[in-house]
């Protein structure tokens, strides 16, 4: 078992069970604690240095279609009492509601899974981060730049148990380094570094990166917004699978009309496939959803046909088969979310890629994308951190950030090469991340652009 | 309590730290959401615990923790101090902060009927009444609406002799429509988008969103959107409504006047900002009707607090005066850098993250226009767009783009039919810069936005904008074709 300082009182599945115990009648009790420790520096120096350490219980309480939920991180015996009455308070208040799915089942969940705990993650000391933050400071420095960024560690543990007899728990691991490193005349570059493992975070690799690209684009200048041929980096394919995800991967999306998904049909080029797999170690696993049901693969998107949805209990019940294992806290409006996802690649070099475009652009990722058109999956956002202009087969010069507004499916039927390696991208925002090639895309549509003389 | 306090802030300078706070915060929250005429989720939420900040050697270092005993105060405080020690290994110029004198004060969000003590059922009552107002409208498919509150009692010492007692509430409210056709889906909320609207304040603000006596007419609104005409694509005049003028400040001058991002402390993850420091009293930001301010004191918003979370007393600064831009929001490690105090904007969104720069209420003053209908009445033609729909600017906060969820076209100053899908975009100063009127305090409105997201480990942080509708010139709608 892994041994968390979160919690010194007691180990996650006394926890829960003894809330259960406590509960007495159909009840669910989720935890989570988190021990997370972060370095940010910028400005080439380290501002801000945080640890948190944090453990909570979530207990759902149900009777006769009524349903309450109370959470709580005090979790000492009057702690745990206290958020057990405040549940049974709301559930005995509440209103019925006769389509409330039942508790998950005991054979649906993935028992004790250590699968992407790194111990040496886990136990990284502030002088590890630091070390992180000089490699990449020092690189900036070779290159006359200013280095921002963070160097993050966490542990985390979700333990799930409910009165059916379930038991789900899994203890996992993440280290992220990321960087943007500026420079005079618009000197900007991006890399990042994503693994269950510290070890496997090579800062100075990272560094160079950055440094590599915020050099090549000194002087950025305009270029007139339209179609251009891209190749996407896998920072910003990630980006937009993100998207894709938060927009329509949920079956409760499709239900609602919301999505751009339909089943069956043909909606991207035959080279795309996309699915979620919360069980694949070169992801960053998630064993259980916060049901505690086990994962399932799901294909979302197989040779361009949408070929599956997520599901959470409640979904899974109105479309008669199992959960896939993808709920967020039970219960919630926004229904499941498919959070690991992995593209498909394919056999291209990014070198070939730029080599195979007449005129276009190079991305190197998204800044500040949302969702213009849910139903037909358009997104908007900005270029960032290194937009070059491709022509006759080679970057030619730095441009400026350009918005693009492009509808996402049709854009995937435009695929023209995918690469060969894939990378495991964090996301900016949310937790939603994925393992993905770099993409080259014919004719992607950038909408507006910031000018020289709008003060960029 | 106090000897808890005491006993960090000893530990923290036993230790080497020539400075340091503790922020202790109790966070209890019950949110009832309805959807499609069932109770889908009713739940109660608490979050305790406390966060040590200090300062060794010029360096910072945090940590916090959930349990609260001595053992553990002095455990955190320790590792607090060994973190600061390696934010030095890095080097860089030591952290000072501004002269604002320590204060010891209390603070308590005025509230007429508590929200924590409204029961169930009168809530429900509600959300219920606006559910079938909703269900009676064909076509509708999703129908949901939700009641919030909060409640948070924080104490802040520090080793300057700062000790702060607040207690601050909040409540929420919102109603959404949705209606889905062959291949639109369409949405109409009310008060606002993303939840409703939000306050610092009690179950009266609710009470005054009259959730079911708007309920049939955005059902209905969601509906006829469906089969709208699509926004046209072209250069025009655009009015556009309160609320979504109140996210229009948020991203395009809330955010680019956070004083640690001008000064690339959030460079790796929002951005920087256009208005750096030479553009100060230098830069004509909007044309001369345009008036912003940073008010924490205003009543009602969710930016409103008497104290920031560095002990500093809330307060109202002018931040673009007569077009001008002229202030920041600053907190006490960055103030200095503009020779100016701290006007209170650190806030930290729970005890377990440090206080960042953040909007309080930032506000674009009413102006002179008269009412919305009479704004419409003086405009020959264009389009009037109203609800947040999505949202997107660039890391500089200079190229926007903007949806709504509906939008009506204006012909001969009178508004004519709807349009679907509205959005708009421009580049920041030459946006404001064509803003040529502003409705009157009359239809001036202090909005609530529960969801702003800034910082590593991102921090979700409430702030508050106050906004009457305006009218801009020359603005690109319809951007994109899909």
């Amino acid at each position: 078992m892994v041994a968390s300082h979160v919690d010194r009182r007691a180990a996650p599945e006394e926890v829960v069970d003894l809330a259960l115990r406590m509960a007495r009648g159909e009840a669910e009790a989720l935890y989570l604690a988190r021990d997370a420790a972060l370095t940010r520096f910028a400005g080439s120096r380290i501002h801000q240095n945080v640890s948190e350490h944090d453990a909570t219980l979530r207990l759902r309480v149900m009777d006769g279609g009524r349903t309450g939920v109370a959470s709580t991180n005090r979790l000492d015996d009057q702690g745990l009492a206290e958020v057990v009455a405040r549940a049974q308070e709301i559930c005995r208040r509440s209103a019925p509601n006769p389509d409330m799915p039942p508790l998950a089942d005991a054979d649906a969940g993935c028992g004790e899974s250590e699968l992407g705990y790194v111990p040496a993650t886990a136990e990284a000391q502030p002088d590890r981060r630091a070390e992180g933050a000089r490699a990449v400071i020092a690189a900036a420095h070779a290159g006359n730049l200013v280095a921002s960024g963070a160097f993050s560690t966490e542990a985390s543990t979700i333990a799930i148990a409910n009165s059916n007899g379930l038991r789900s728990q899994h203890a996992t691991t993440q280290a992220k380094l990321l960087t943007v490193m500026t420079g005079e005349d618009r000197a900007s570059g991006y890399a990042q570094a994503i693994s269950t493992d510290i070890a496997s975070i090579d800062a100075a690799a990272v560094g160079e990166e950055a440094a590599d690209k915020a050099l090549r684009s000194v002087g950025a200048s305009d270029l007139e917004p339209g179609a251009y041929d891209v190749v996407l980096e896998e920072y910003a394919v990630q980006t937009i699978l993100e998207y894709l995800s938060y927009a329509g991967f949920s079956a409760l999306a499709v239900e609602e009309g919301r999505s751009f998904m339909e089943l069956g049909r043909k909606l991207m080029g035959e080279n795309v496939s996309i699915w979620d797999d919360g069980n694949d170690p070169s992801g960053l696993p998630s064993a259980t959803d916060f049901e505690g049901v086990a994962k399932h693969r799901v294909d979302l998107v197989t040779d361009g046909v949408a070929t599956g949805l997520v599901h959470d209990s409640a979904t899974a019940r109105r479309a008669s088969i199992g959960s896939t294992g993808h709920a967020l806290p039970a219960p919630n409006t926004f229904g499941p979310l498919a959070w690991n996802l992995f593209m498909a690649p394919g056999s291209s070099s990014k070198d070939a890629m730029l080599s195979s475009i007449d005129r276009g652009l190079w991305v190197t990722r998204f800044h500040y994308v949302n969702i213009v058109h849910p139903r037909k999956a358009v997104l908007t956002g900005m270029t960032k951190d290194g937009t070059f202009l491709i022509e006759h087969g080679r970057i030619v010069r730095p441009v400026r950030n350009l918005r693009f507004t492009e509808e996402i499916p049709a854009a995937f039927s435009r695929i023209e090469a995918i690469g060969s390696e894939t990378k495991m991208v964090g996301a900016e925002y949310s937790g939603i991340n994925a393992r993905v090639p770099a993409l080259r895309i014919g004719r992607f549509a950038f909408t507006g652009a910031t000018a020289a003389e709008s003060g960029e | 309590m106090n000897e808890l306090i005491d006993h960090a802030l000893d530990v923290a300078e036993q230790a080497g730290a020539s400075y340091a706070d503790i922020r202790i915060s109790e966070r209890e929250t019950e949110s009832l959401t309805v959807k499609n005429g069932a109770l889908e989720a009713a739940s109660s939420n608490l979050s305790t615990g406390f966060g040590v900040r200090v300062l060794v050697d010029g360096a910072w270092g945090f940590a916090g923790s959930a349990v609260m005993t001595p053992r553990e105060i002095e455990r955190v405080t320790a590792e607090a101090v060994e973190i600061a020690r390696a934010s030095g290994l890095a080097g860089g110029e030591p952290v000072r902060l501004d002269d604002t004198p320590p204060q010891v004060a209390r603070y308590a969000t005025p509230v007429e009927e508590d929200p924590f003590g409204v029961s169930v059922d009168e809530k429900l009552r509600i959300l219920f009444e606006a559910d079938a107002a909703m269900a009676a409208v064909k076509g509708i498919a999703v129908r949901e609406g939700t009641v919030e509150a909060a409640r948070e009692r924080k104490t802040f010492a520090s080793s300057e002799g700062a000790r702060i007692e607040q207690e601050l509430a909040e409540a929420g409210a919102g109603i959404e429509a949705t209606a889905v056709g062959e291949s639109e889906q369409q949405v109409r909320s009310w008060p606002n988008s993303a939840g409703g609207q939000h306050v610092t304040g009690g179950f009266e603000a609710v009470r005054r969103m009259e959730l079911p006596a708007n309920a049939q007419r955005i059902a209905e609104e969601a509906v006829a959107l469906l089969t709208a005409e699509d926004c046209p694509s072209e250069v025009t005049t655009l009015v556009i409504d309160s609320s979504q003028m109140a996210l229009q400040v948020h991203e395009s001058c809330g955010h680019p006047i956070e004083l640690d991002r001008v000064l690339g402390m959030e460079a790796s993850f929002a951005g920087t900002s256009f208005l750096t420091l030479d553009k100060l009293g230098q830069l004509q930001y909007g044309s001369p009707l345009v008036n912003i301010d940073a008010d924490a004191t205003a009543p009602g918003g969710l930016g409103t607090f008497g104290f920031d979370d560095e002990g500093v007393p809330a307060q109202n600064v002018p931040i673009v005066s007569g077009g001008q831009f002229v202030g920041y929001l600053t907190s006490r490690e960055t103030a200095p850098v503009i020779g100016r105090r701290s006007m209170g904007s650190s806030r930290a969104s729970g005890w377990n993250v440090i206080p960042l720069i953040r909007m309080t209420n930032v506000n674009l003053r009413p102006g002179d226009a008269g009412t919305l209908d009479e704004l419409i009445a003086d405009t020959d033609d264009g389009l009037l767009m109203s609800t947040n729909r999505s949202w997107s600017i660039d890391d500089r906060r200079l190229n926007f783009q903007f949806g709504t969820q509906a939008g009506w076209r204006i012909r001969k100053g009178q508004l004519a039919e709807m349009v679907k899908n509205p959005t708009y975009t421009g580049i920041t100063p030459e946006f404001w810069g064509s803003c040529d009127a502003i409705c009157s305090p009359s239809e001036w409105r202090l909005w609530g936005v529960p969801n702003c997201g800034k910082g590593e480990p991102m921090q979700t942080h409430r702030v508050g904008h106050g906004a009457a509708p305006a009218r801009f010139r020359n603005v690109q709608v319809g951007v994109g074709r899909w």
